[in-house]
């Protein structure tokens, strides 16, 4: 199986991209190793800045180095990039206007055993409340090319969350439907619409394929960019079928399950069940096992979906 | 030009304007005012006709609560009519209380303290990058010297010995709750820096003599950022304001206007 994590496909992507384009420029924080990003580095050394563990120095940076022209990838563990760093994505990067990809590595609770400083739960929140900001969650590596390939084409904003592990793929090599802020239709169905972003997207895919087992019709949405959201495709699933459950490997206080929730109170209002993380201190364990814990996987899903059906 | 003249006309510039927008950060743009007139009208390549040249050389106001200071600079430059500060302030203009860079002229939005010589080192790689010979000049506020980002980025700059990069600290004494040794221990600027691997400079950053000298010498500085510790005086220039930590955001009355004003002029002539 063609099986890599998304961050490697980054550096993969940007590899081959800044061979030709020498305006490219990565930075990271004493993170080209978890970035998958040595290879880069080494290959590249003028087009890659060690910025040491400073993620506000790392952001700032990057705005500079793009306001003299540069396209800027800063690569840093989600956690850190979204929080301690925050205030230089709101100010130097999206008030000011400059070329700068903030890429969260290992996000979600990616680290599993290493705990709640870690853990980046609350990352959708706080960069998508930010004005001028984009924010992208891509469910697997065919994707993750895709969407670099898109950002490398504008010169706005934007942040960047992937997972720290290989995951199985969600498209395949020769069908990746892709295109740019539009949520992707990977399942038509008319029972119950099952929205999910970044990794949390495979899980949604299995999960329709119990639930067609069952006699009931998901459909399968992969919101990959969480601002600009799609709202054509929530709204439409909000007509066409019974109810909405959102998935993602984030709190359900502003992430997508609160974005979604948002458009179908203003619009069509219908049931939107939201899976996600606790406000709580996360259970220790291997990310699978946290998703277990919290119902965060194919079965898990399932179950909500057919909550839906029996309101 | 005559530099001292220079910087009383746009002691007198700033001294209006505030006194008509009714805001402004008046003694630190007082402070600040010789620092930015010995680089905008000697040193830097600048130029409004061609305000995107990838060879000018790059100016941050990282203490951006002195933007009265650089409005009045770049307008005096021509980068915008005079007449576009008649709004200062006002509602939906663009000349808002800290840099926008949607005016002609500034380089990145600055306000909240700690980003501005961050923002400098990233000019300076992309400089070295690219291998263009312009200069990053970032000035500071001494009581911005308390954000912990400040240090990561003379970490940074140190580290990448950008010798290309100057740096400006506003060594005025005074912030908000009084004076930066109350507030927060800054003694001593210069021993702080020097232990990040900087090229130190410590000047009576009002003497425009001394400021000039300091800019040249760190044109001259190879293998090390500089940093010119720019000692000033809060209110500089107008008698009942200097050393006054009330003047940090206050803005004149009329009479207090007028006496500015006459004062300034009796400096200027001291100069012709």
């Amino acid at each position: 199986m063609n099986n890599i994590a998304n961050k490697q496909a980054i550096c993969n992507k940007l590899l081959e991209a800044s061979q030709t384009d020498k305006d490219i420029v990565v930075l990271c924080s004493d993170s080209r190793g978890s970035a998958s990003l040595t290879k880069f580095a080494d290959e590249l050394p003028e087009q890659f800045i060690e910025i040491g563990i400073a993620e506000q120095n790392l952001v700032t940076v990057s705005a500079g180095l793009a306001s003299c022209g540069k396209k800027v990838f800063a690569v840093s563990p989600a956690s850190f990039l979204s929080t301690r760093s925050m205030e230089q994505a709101k100010v130097d990067v999206a008030y000011s206007n400059t070329n700068v990809t903030l890429v969260g590595i290992s996000g979600g609770i990616s680290y599993g055993a290493l705990g709640m400083t870690h853990h980046s739960a609350n990352d959708i929140a706080t960069m998508a409340s930010i004005p001028n900001m984009r924010v992208y969650l891509p469910s697997d590596h065919f994707q993750t090319e895709k969407l670099i390939e898109a950002l490398l084409q504008d010169d706005k904003p934007s942040y960047v969350r992937v997972g720290r592990n290989a995951v199985d793929p969600v498209y395949e090599e020769n069908n990746i439907p892709f295109e740019m802020d539009k949520a992707t239709l990977i399942k038509d169905g008319t029972d119950v619409t099952l929205i999910a972003c970044g990794e949390m997207v495979k899980s949604a895919k299995d999960a329709a394929e119990i639930l067609a087992k069952e006699g009931i019709s998901a459909r399968v949405v992969d919101m990959y960019c969480l601002k600009p959201i799609d709202k054509d495709i929530v709204i439409k699933a909000a007509k066409e079928t019974k109810g909405i459950v959102t998935i993602e490997e984030h709190t359900i206080y502003g992430g997508l399950n609160s974005q979604v929730a948002q458009i179908t109170a203003q619009n069509y209002p219908v049931t939107v069940i939201g899976m996600g993380l606790p406000d709580a201190p996360v259970i220790t364990g291997k990310s699978q096992e946290v998703f277990d814990t919290y119902g965060l996987n194919a079965e898990g899903i399932a179950k909500e979906a057919k909550k839906v059906l029996n309101k | 030009m005559n530099l001292k003249i220079k910087a009383t006309d746009l002691r007198k510039d700033i001294l209006t304007l505030i006194y008509k927008a009714r805001t402004g950060h008046t003694g630190g743009d007082m402070s600040v005012i010789d620092i930015l007139t010995v680089l905008y009208y000697k040193y830097m390549n600048v130029n409004p006709e061609n305000i995107k040249d990838p060879n000018r050389d790059r100016f941050i106001l990282s203490k951006g609560h002195a933007s009265e200071a650089l409005y009045c600079v770049l307008s005096d430059k021509g980068f915008f009519p005079k007449s576009d500060l008649d709004n200062y302030s006002g509602y939906g203009s663009k000349y808002i209380g800290h840099p926008n860079n949607k005016v002609n002229g500034v380089e990145m939005n600055t306000g909240s303290l700690g980003h501005g010589l961050a923002v400098g080192v990233g000019m300076a790689l992309a400089g070295r990058m690219d291998k263009k010979d312009y200069r990053v000049y970032a000035v500071m506020g001494d009581g911005e010297m308390a954000e912990g980002s400040v240090w990561e980025a003379i970490m940074a700059a140190g580290h990448y010995k950008l010798d290309n990069l100057t740096a400006f600290v506003d060594r005025n004494r005074l912030q908000i709750s009084g004076t930066t040794e109350q507030v927060m221990t800054q003694d001593s600027q210069e021993k702080r820096w020097e232990a990040f691997g900087w090229n130190v400079l410590s000047i009576n950053g009002n003497d425009i003599d001394a400021l000039d000298a300091a800019v040249g010498l760190a044109k001259q500085s190879k293998g090390k950022p500089t940093v010119v510790i720019a000692n000033t005086t809060k209110g500089c220039g107008v008698s009942y304001m200097e050393n006054q930590a009330g003047w940090h955001h206050r803005v004149p009355t009329e009479e207090e206007y007028a006496q500015g004003i006459k004062e300034l002029e009796q400096r200027r002539a001291q100069y012709e």
